[in-house]
């Protein structure tokens, strides 16, 4: 249809009448699918929103109830006593606790990162390494971060330094756990290509093993983020005087109950975030997947 | 300029290749397995061989033997004399699977032969873009794995085996999984590109036509255990062109080759 219009563009005056015409008329009905589409959308944007208002309102009726049936609402701060610890700590100096947990979350993140991914490579490439030292790891990975804190009370000079430590915790074993896996699924198919093109080990390790557990080690990285978040609150029970978590776990013990919420919601924001970000910026690093999301 | 593809491409006196006694097994639920017993075949520089045999004969295996994948049980291969036992760039290897390495442009993956091998960049681009423009790739040369079709895919890695100026080309079965036409074209262009370079071809295929268009010799395979059964000399003229297939010459060698893969078909089933 697009060709015929175009040749008979060339043909007469009158031709391009008509497949302006046609043009309208496409665009007219492009415009009616889009205006279906809209309405979709916008019950959708409604559901939504309406599932909010329930999640809310349901929340502030039995706060306001007093429900107690075994589950216990009376201290249960209600949305707008957490509105209002939210007004009041933005309007205080919200950026000192931010920025104490962000740089913990994050110099515990980019360790394990390092880290995570270096160990991970050498256990899954060379079996020997794995033989040394993969069941001391496995041994400590089911251990939870709260399980850490005596130990590092004890073992780190700082308080700030032990904090880091459970949020490396956190983010460390789902890095390596999928950098292992990623390395040890590396296709025979591609090991062979790289063989008759004259590759030895240096180039096959370069070139297709580590791109080719690129994807995985990218997923370890995102949980590996939420992770470090979630122990952050762990982390900053220990000590700290600043934080995100230490305002959440500060509110409880001094009986100011609205905050507690607040930082629970703010932790999960900022966790979404980063992992978002982390998710990202690993994309960025692959080029060829990212324009397979798209032309899919 | 020219020069250096022109170098590349006459240095053509290598590519023979040996195959003595040849026997592999595997094993199979504790039990030894002879999948190909006593292989033995000698193929000159420049010829252009298909083995051709029934499913589960045994021709990736001949051909993974000599890319050096996989250890026989006993006999030797050689190549121009030298014996075969890891793989190497002499010996290009084209998969029936689409093998590009999919983080790699089109180009890079043409190119990572001769990055490994250290040639300089400036001959690096030269070759490359000579073989993307041969195969009609050129434009796509930004593309990765994924954007490209099928046969698109397949010439990208002829050329990727082919840029390493081999001794000899494996291939299996690499135009199995495209569609007709695509495949026709294919075969077209991979014998205007060998009677230019004049490598030795080992093509793996169970399809008699396709043989009987590309190759020098036929090598038939039998089954139980895998072994060459008859070795049939293909005498059309070259260059072929696709009208060829309707030669008298042509229906006859056919009809031979058929009569000669039905029997292995049926004793192949039986046993099974
Ligand atoms: N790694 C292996 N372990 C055990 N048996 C194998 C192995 N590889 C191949 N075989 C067996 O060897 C025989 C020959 O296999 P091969 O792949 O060489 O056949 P083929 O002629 O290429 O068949 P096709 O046309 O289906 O590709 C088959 O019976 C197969 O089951
Ligand atoms: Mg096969």
């Amino acid at each position: 249809m697009s060709t015929s219009s175009k040749r008979s563009l060339k043909a007469s005056p009158l031709a391009k009448v008509n497949t302006t015409i046609a043009h309208c008329f496409k665009a007219l009905s492009r415009r009616d699918r889009s205006a279906s589409n809209q309405q979709k959308l916008n019950a959708q944007v409604f559901r939504r929103i309406l599932s909010l208002v329930l999640f809310f309102g349901i929340w502030q009726l039995l706060c306001l109830n007093r429900f107690n049936f075994f589950i216990n609402f009376e201290n249960v701060p209600s949305p707008i006593e957490v509105a209002q610890a939210t007004v009041q700590f933005v309007t205080g100096n919200p950026m000192k606790h931010i920025q104490a947990s962000a740089i913990r979350v994050l110099s515990g993140f980019t360790i394990a990162a390092v880290l995570g991914i270096s160990l991970g490579i050498l256990i899954g490439w060379f079996k020997k390494i794995e033989d040394f030292i993969f069941l001391p790891l496995e041994l400590l990975r089911p251990i939870p971060a709260v399980a850490w804190i005596p130990l590092a009370i004890l073992m780190f000079p700082t308080s700030e330094s032990g904090m880091i430590y459970l949020t490396f915790i956190g983010a460390f074993f789902p890095i390596l756990i999928s950098t292992i896996r990623g390395v040890e699924s590396t296709d025979l198919l591609l090991l062979r290509v790289g063989q008759c093109l004259g590759a030895k080990q240096w180039h096959i390790f370069k070139d297709i093993v580590v791109p080719g557990a690129m994807p995985n080690i990218a997923s370890g990285l995102v949980i590996g983020m939420g992770n470090s978040w979630f122990c952050l609150v762990t982390a900053e029970i220990l000590a700290g005087r600043y934080g995100v978590g230490y305002i959440t776990w500060e509110s409880y013990v001094t009986s100011n109950y609205p905050p507690i919420v607040m930082g629970m919601l703010l932790i999960g924001l900022m966790g979404a975030a980063s992992a978002y970000a982390v998710d990202r910026l690993t994309c960025l690093l692959m080029p060829w997947r990212i324009t397979k999301k798209k032309s899919a | 300029m020219a020069t250096l593809v022109e170098k590349t491409l006459e240095q053509r006196v290598r590519g023979f290749v040996e195959v003595e006694n040849l026997s592999v097994s595997f094993k199979r639920k504790g039990q030894s397995v002879h999948v190909l017993e006593s292989v033995n075949f000698k193929i000159e520089p420049g010829e252009f061989i298909c083995l051709l045999g029934p499913s589960g004969c045994g021709k990736s295996t001949i051909l993974n033997v000599i890319a050096g994948f996989i250890q026989p049980s006993s006999g030797f291969v050689f190549v121009d004399k030298r014996h075969v036992d890891s793989p190497s760039a002499d010996r290009g290897f084209v998969f029936q699977q689409y093998s590009l390495l999919p983080w790699k442009t089109t180009y890079q993956n043409v190119e990572f032969g001769l990055k490994i091998r250290g040639v300089p960049k400036a001959k690096r681009s030269e070759l490359v873009n000579y073989y993307l423009n041969r195969v009609g790739l050129f434009k796509h040369r930004h593309s990765y794995p994924h954007q490209l079709s099928g046969g698109m895919q397949q010439r990208a890695s002829i050329i990727r085996a082919l840029v390493n100026s081999p001794s000899v080309l494996l291939m299996d079965e690499p135009f199995a999984a495209l569609d007709a036409q695509t495949r026709h074209m294919m075969q077209e262009l991979l014998l205007t590109i060998w009677s230019d370079l004049k490598t030795t071809v080992i093509f793996v295929t169970h399809d008699i036509e396709e043989a009987l268009f590309l190759s020098d010799k036929i090598f038939v395979m039998g089954v139980n255990p895998g072994r060459i059964k008859e070795k049939i000399d293909v005498t059309l003229d070259r260059p072929r062109h696709a009208d060829g297939l309707l030669s008298p010459e042509f229906i006859s060698l056919n009809r031979q080759v058929f009569e000669l893969i039905r029997e292995e078909t049926l004793k192949s089933m039986d046993m099974d």
